[in-house]
């Protein structure tokens, strides 16, 4: 089963295919799934796979990209608005981790630096973990969730110094695992054998050529590629970017990470960021599950396992440690106990990293493998234990006494008011206008680049096609009062419209629609409101024109006003026509723009009226008055309409 | 000291395009010195007055004439809005509310009917300054001096030359000590 490389693509590809949404749906997060998935298919469970070398070096760049893009999130503002909570809480929680489980290792009779090393490799937590639990618990604003917000990015930040330790703690020759290769310059080594301050003075110039070209040369190249509008160039040259940078680093014999972390910091606060970030995200999906799934497979777990008690007291450990050092750190930073205990609850469990580490801790001949395969076995559990524990924690620190002062719906005081399905270019101007009013909204999106972004701004959104009825209670609809339905789908659209109407009869529903058409079939389905998205946008642009061809501003405004409600209500007269879908199928699309209609109705406006109402219209008035005028009468007659 | 004043002239008329005198008034407006004009029509065609705006323009002058149409005996519904949104408790009256203290309050509008008709025993019955009272009023409550006003009568029967010489005439006034 270990033959040719596309057999060993194929079981890969189809691992990843399978185990990650399995995991998903069990409530682990993809990583576990991944890991577990690469246990199984590995060669010491299943034997699918064989060594692998094969797919190591794809693998290894799954890190490399995941680098780049923790690196394009350091922007300077986030730093500087969030630096209590990233450069006090975060650097005391990760030093004082490592000093706990260096001193605990230590004390177990381990080495010195394999001590060291687990003490660094276990102060990381989970980003992806913590960051759901807190936004399911509506922690995600508050003091907690700063806090834990400002600990994970100090914690990513840490892997790249970590990364560079880690070889220097090594006891023997490294081995050629997934992980050694990203840490060392592997292979391209040419600067052997030279006197340090050439290296020294090689590495310095390799990290100026990457800031100097990641901010001089990557605009004008982005620029160009942006204008000839090309998007397979725009992800090739992302990637480019990140493998030259990788690779300027390894020329020196620093780690390839580091160089795409730069790559990512430098391009941070590029105009770029976003599309860069988007075109990536896919590789870093895929190759990181890869790099995951090696991982497992290079564990001997089921070893591991044989000894439950041994894993389950590194568990104990593991989670006790940090939970008391996270717990005390947040005291220090002027928490209470209350909110210190959810932030340790939180944050007790090892994360993603740890597996990244360990891996490259092996490689380093850091760590002897069955080590490293009991502490990942632990880290994974850890993983899974921690909703429980931070459910438990809730229950416990619940203030009893005052149990009764609570009203009863404290619950539904954070409950949204109104949901939002498609957090898309429309959905989000929504969104924010709602939100920026007082009103608690809860977004929908299928966009997982999207909702980490919001996520992290503290929006509350959820992952999910509004067209599940589950979601759609799990967002909220249930209680809110109103349903924007914003997505990018014509006929879903219509089927969450339906849907919607059918399971919450007291819901208010607004849907966006695409034309006149759409509007009538979301009517059809039931929305309360519809609005054509392209409707205010063309009015707005239209007033701008009359502007630009001289027209006073007001005069603009109203023209365009009138002609907004000349077809709203050109729109409800025409609604028969669209009629019964099925009936009228034929006799829709031959009628179906309508166009004619439209067109002359606008004519008989124009040529009706003027876009001046009557009252301000002083003609008559002033004939009435030169009349009298020139009859002798005095011209200071009429009491209305004194108009200059 | 009239001389070097300077004047905000608060411009408030809803079709200027069709008017016969507005746009006459607005032209001596922009010609005169040290003169700020804000065009509220243009400005806020959608009526979302700009306080924070409006309020550094009253700051920036010692003179705030206020210039609109007579239309229905009062100003037109967005220079009411402005009154409402701009003159805050606090900044413009109230014990804390001494931004506007000491300055000068005018109104330069133009009617249809003329002088005639605005008298008591006139078609309309009340004099100009008896319809500005709440002009005369807001001034003093914001502890502003108030002005003369600038009337142009007669709007429907003037010709081209009567339009030329009010114009000039509110050049003047405004030049002047109001």
């Amino acid at each position: 089963m270990t033959g040719s490389i596309l057999v060993q693509i194929f079981v890969y590809l189809a691992v990843a295919a399978i185990a990650a949404p399995l995991a998903k749906r069990l409530g682990l997060g993809s990583v576990l799934g991944y890991l577990v998935a690469g246990v199984l298919i590995g060669p010491y469970a299943l034997k699918l796979v064989g060594g692998i070398e094969d797919v190591a070096p794809f693998a290894q760049f799954g890190v490399v990209i995941l680098l780049f893009l923790i690196g394009l999130e350091v922007q300077p503002s986030l730093l500087w608005r969030l630096r209590t909570a990233i450069f006090g809480i975060g650097s005391v929680q990760v030093v004082a981790t490592t000093a706990v489980f260096t001193a605990g290792a230590l004390a177990l009779g381990l080495d010195w630096r394999q001590a060291l090393a687990i003490g660094l490799i276990f102060s990381m937590s989970s980003t992806a973990i913590v960051l759901q639990l807190l936004e399911e618990r509506g922690l995600r604003r508050g003091k907690v969730g700063a806090a834990a917000f400002g600990v994970l990015l100090f914690q990513d930040l840490a892997v790249i110094p970590i990364l560079a330790l880690l070889p220097l703690l090594g006891t023997g020759p490294a081995a050629p695992t997934a992980a050694a290769a990203v840490v060392h310059g592997a292979g391209v080594a040419f600067l052997d054998g030279q006197p340090a301050w050439l290296k020294a003075l090689a590495a310095l110039a390799a990290v100026a050529a990457v800031v100097v070209g990641g901010r001089y040369l990557t605009r004008p190249i982005f620029r160009s590629i942006a204008r000839a509008d090309l998007r397979e160039s725009f992800t090739a040259s992302a990637l480019l970017i990140v493998v030259a940078a990788a690779i300027a680093m390894e020329l020196v014999g620093l780690s390839a990470a580091l160089g795409a972390f730069l790559a990512g910091v430098v391009l941070a606060d590029s105009e770029f960021r976003r599309e860069v970030e988007t075109d990536i995200e896919p590789f870093r999906g895929l190759l990181l599950g890869l790099f995951f799934v090696t991982v497992g497979a290079g564990l001997n777990l089921p070893l591991a396992m044989q000894e439950p008690t041994r894993i389950g007291l590194i568990l104990l450990g593991l989670m006790t440690g940090k939970a008391l050092v996270m717990f005390v750190v947040g005291r220090l930073f002027r928490l209470d106990w209350r909110e210190a205990g959810t932030a340790a609850a939180a944050l007790c469990q090892g994360g993603e990293f740890i597996f990244v580490l360990l891996g490259f801790a092996v490689g380093a001949r850091v760590l002897p493998t069955d080590i490293a395969a009991s502490l990942t076995a632990a880290v994974a559990l850890s993983m899974a234990a921690t909703p429980l524990v931070v459910m438990a924690w809730v229950r416990i620190s619940r203030p009893r006494a005052t149990l009764a002062d609570i009203p009863e719906n404290t619950f539904d005081d954070d409950a949204p008011q109104a949901v939002v399905a498609g957090y898309g270019r429309f959905g989000q101007i929504v969104a924010r206008v709602l939100s920026a009013n007082g009103f608690r909204v809860s977004n929908l999106d299928v966009s997982v680049e999207q909702i980490a972004l919001l996520r992290r701004f503290g929006r509350r959104v959820y992952y999910g096609d509004a067209g599940r009825l589950d979601l759609l209670r799990a967002a909220g609809a249930g209680t809110a009062k109103i349903l924007v339905v914003a997505i990018d789908d014509r006929e879903r659209a219509q089927e969450i419209v339906r849907l919607a109407r059918e399971s919450f009869p007291d819901l208010i529903v607004l849907a966006r629609a695409f034309d006149r058409r759409h509007a009538y079939e979301l009517l059809d389905a039931g929305a309360h409101v519809t609005e054509r998205e392209t409707f205010e946008g063309g009015l707005a642009m239209a007033a701008e024109g009359l502007k630009a061809l001289g027209w006073r501003a007001y005069r603009a405004e109203r023209a365009t006003r009138l002609f907004r409600r000349h077809d709203e209500r050109l729109f409800e007269s025409l609604r028969h026509l669209w009629g019964d879908e099925e009936r009228f199928t034929v006799a829709q699309r031959e009628s179906n723009p309508r166009m004619e209609d439209l067109l002359r109705a606008d004519m008989a406006r124009i040529s009706g009226e003027d876009n001046v109402s009557a009252g301000w219209d002083t003609t008559s008035l002033y004939d009435e008055i030169r009349e009298r005028a020139a009859q002798g009468e005095s011209p200071d007659v009429p009491a209305q309409e004194e108009t200059p | 000291m009239a001389e070097t004043a300077s004047t905000l002239v608060i411009f408030a008329h809803p079709v200027l395009e069709r008017a016969r005198v507005g746009p006459g008034l607005l032209a001596a407006a922009q010609g005169a010195p040290h003169v700020e004009i804000r065009d509220l029509y243009e400005l806020y065609p959608d009526f979302t007055v700009d306080v924070e705006a409006e309020q550094e323009a009253l700051l920036r002058h010692e003179r705030i004439v206020l210039q609109f149409p007579f239309f229905w005996y009062a100003a037109p519904a967005l220079l009411k809005e402005w009154l409402d949104l701009v003159l805050t408790h606090g900044f413009a009256y109230g014990e804390a509310g001494l931004a506007l203290k000491g300055k000068v309050l005018a109104c330069a509008i133009s009617t249809g009917g003329g002088r005639a008709a605005y008298q008591t025993q006139g078609h309309n019955r009340f004099t100009i300054d008896e319809f500005l009272r709440p002009f005369d009023q807001t001034a003093h409550l914001c502890n502003m001096r108030w002005a003369n006003p600038f009337v142009v009568h007669g709007a429907a029967v003037l010709n081209e030359a009567d339009l030329a010489r009010e114009a000039a005439r509110y050049a003047e006034y405004l030049r002047g000590p109001l």
